[in-house]
């Protein structure tokens, strides 16, 4: 193909994308909103996996068999979640095991927040409000998202992921109810969890890499600094419900905005956390690996079973 | 119960009983629960983790008809997180640590079989809450034991490796096996009551089911060459302290607090 075709190409997709069509996965696409989505989405995966660590190190610590069952049922969630994700980025012609090898070799991401740990149970609770309530502002937004297989994996996800936010501002408001101790479990938590959460939508739009594209292409339907904007505004009233101290001192309302102005994030802190200076980093990657070559032998043994029942099958 | 038990005596065996059911579940979803996020691929730390479910919702009916019969004394969480190692009363196969995948499937194809059986005559019990529970769980146990019975074919009949992990997953276990099929006192005046089943019956039917698997797994059944009892006199094996020391964390560390 030339220049001038691919030319005509791009200029008839953007057409399409400004129409709000959706692109379906035997469409043409340039090359790079494919390799784009592939990174997005394939991240978006890893993190359903990889946070399933930090809340299921509490798994067998969970303090009633209600919030023990509660909290399976929101892991297991997160595990289904990587599924669908899986499978969309699948469409686009990379498979699972190039996209686990890319994360276990560190050249895929996984969202950072899921390198602090959790040290106590308030954490659970507040992962499940703040963390699953930052990632449904962002996944409401990406239902709009112009990859089709990308936009239905949201919508489904989107779901599941409002018993996620409940169950952990649940803990949030048992613990804001109990005795001191248990009041400053709470308010620890969300002072750990506060700031890394605001870090979730990512840098400020003028310093992020991937944005101005991917919003040309609709990918990203909203900047990094309006879906911050939304959560920090939805969040805040919470916080007073809970009877909580703010973890930051200059939040406050602005009437001129109609928002809550905040303070600025500690960007050495989210560089630092991506590149390894976490508490976890190391360990999620181990725990990752470890699980996958421990299961070698089962899915040998899978692929063998197949093999033998078709062969039989065939003779 | 609506109670055909109007004697006390009969009430302490019922809740006794009860609480025994309860802890089977309670512990085997536990140990099945630390098979989230470790499994051998998504796919399967999905479904072992609802397997887990099953087990921890079956827990809690259990114990919170314990609770009733206990006129509310204790509650649901206290039966589960107040007792000592002793009070607890599980099968000994349920509280083994999880080991690999393949004794991880030969566990639950033991249980699933047992349940299935026990569950169906437990649904006919003259208890109408304990039937009703066993009502419920043969659906989640007969789809347990289709996915326990694929897994043991895969493995034994699977590579060489997996064959030799699963013979060795249920040699490791097989010893544990036969107090799933004795009956204590307790158990015996419960089964005259039509309240428990007697297990013992079931014990030929279980053999034959096994027996037809491992045979198309190509797995030898064990020869029953040990054999360890005590779960229902509470006479555990050491792993059951180090599991109850989690799962009772938050509630011995912070006593008597809403969670
Ligand atoms: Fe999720
Ligand atoms: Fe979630």
């Amino acid at each position: 193909m030339n220049t001038e075709d691919t030319a005509d190409l791009e200029q008839a997709f953007q057409i399409r994308i400004d129409k709000e069509e959706k692109i379906e996965p035997k469409d043409w696409m340039p090359g790079e909103y494919r390799r784009n989505l592939i990174r997005q989405i394939s991240q978006h995966a890893h993190s359903e996996v990889i946070g399933m660590q930090p809340e299921g190190n509490w798994l067998t610590r969970a303090p009633t068999l209600r919030r023990k069952a509660v909290l399976l049922a929101k892991v297991q969630d997160e595990g289904g979640h990587g599924l669908y994700l899986y499978s969309s980025a699948e469409t686009l012609g990379v498979s699972r095991a190039e996209m686990i090898e890319a994360l276990q070799s560190g050249k895929a991401k996984y969202a950072s927040i899921f390198n602090y740990p959790t040290l106590s149970w308030a954490d659970i609770g507040a992962i499940g409000w703040l963390v699953d309530g930052a990632a449904i502002v962002n996944q409401i937004s990406l239902q709009r998202t112009s990859y089709g297989p990308y936009a239905r994996a949201m919508v489904r996800i989107c779901k599941e992921e409002s018993f996620h936010q409940r169950q952990g501002y649940e803990i949030m408001l048992s613990l804001s109810r109990g005795n001191q101790a248990q009041r400053e479990m709470a308010q620890d938590a969300l002072n750990r969890w506060w700031w890394p959460s605001l870090m979730m939508f990512g840098p400020h739009d003028a310093d992020s890499a991937h944005s101005a594209k991917s919003m040309r292409w609709k990918i990203k339907r909203e900047t990094n600094d309006d879906l911050r904007q939304k959560f920090v505004d939805q969040s805040v009233p919470q916080i007073d419900v809970l009877k909580l101290e703010y973890p930051d001192p200059e939040l406050k309302w602005n009437e001129n905005r109609g928002h809550y102005d905040f303070g600025e994030l500690d960007w050495d802190e989210f560089y630092a956390v991506i590149k390894g200076d976490g508490h976890c980093n190391r360990e999620r990657i181990q725990h990752h690996v470890k699980a996958h070559e421990e299961g070698e032998w089962v899915r040998d043994a899978l692929k063998a079973y197949d093999a033998k029942k078709k062969a039989r099958h065939a003779a | 119960m609506k109670l055909i038990m109007s004697d006390l005596r009969d009430k302490d065996l019922l809740l006794q009983f009860t609480l025994r059911l309860g802890d089977d579940a309670l512990i085997l979803g536990h140990r099945l629960s630390e098979w989230c996020r470790n499994g051998p691929f998504l796919e399967e730390d999905i479904a072992l983790s609802n397997i887990a479910l099953d087990y921890i919702g079956r827990a809690r009916m259990h114990y919170s008809y314990a609770s009733d019969l206990s006129e509310g004394e204790k509650s649901e969480d206290d039966f589960a997180f107040l007792r000592e190692c002793r009070d607890y009363q599980n099968f000994l196969i349920n509280e083994l640590p999880r080991g690999d995948f393949a004794q991880t499937m030969a566990r639950q194809l033991i249980l699933d079989v047992f349940y299935t059986l026990q569950l169906e005559q437990m649904s006919q019990s003259k208890d109408a809450t304990l039937a009703a529970i066993a009502g419920k769980a043969i659906k989640e146990t007969k789809y347990h034991l289709r996915r326990s019975t694929d897994w043991v074919l895969r493995l034994g009949d699977g590579t060489e490796e997996s064959h030799n992990r699963l013979q060795a997953g249920f040699d490791a276990i097989w010893g544990y096996v036969p107090e799933m099929f004795e009956q204590d006192e307790v158990e015996e005046k419960l089964v005259k009551l039509g309240v428990a089943v007697n297990t013992k019956d079931l014990k030929p039917e279980w053999e034959k089911q096994i027996g037809a698997i491992l045979k198309e797994a190509t797995i030898d059944v064990p020869q029953q060459e040990w054999t360890v009892r005590g779960g229902r006199a509470g006479f555990h094996t050491e792993h059951l302290g180090h599991l109850l020391s989690e799962l009772q964390y938050m509630q011995r560390s912070y006593p008597g607090l809403e969670w």
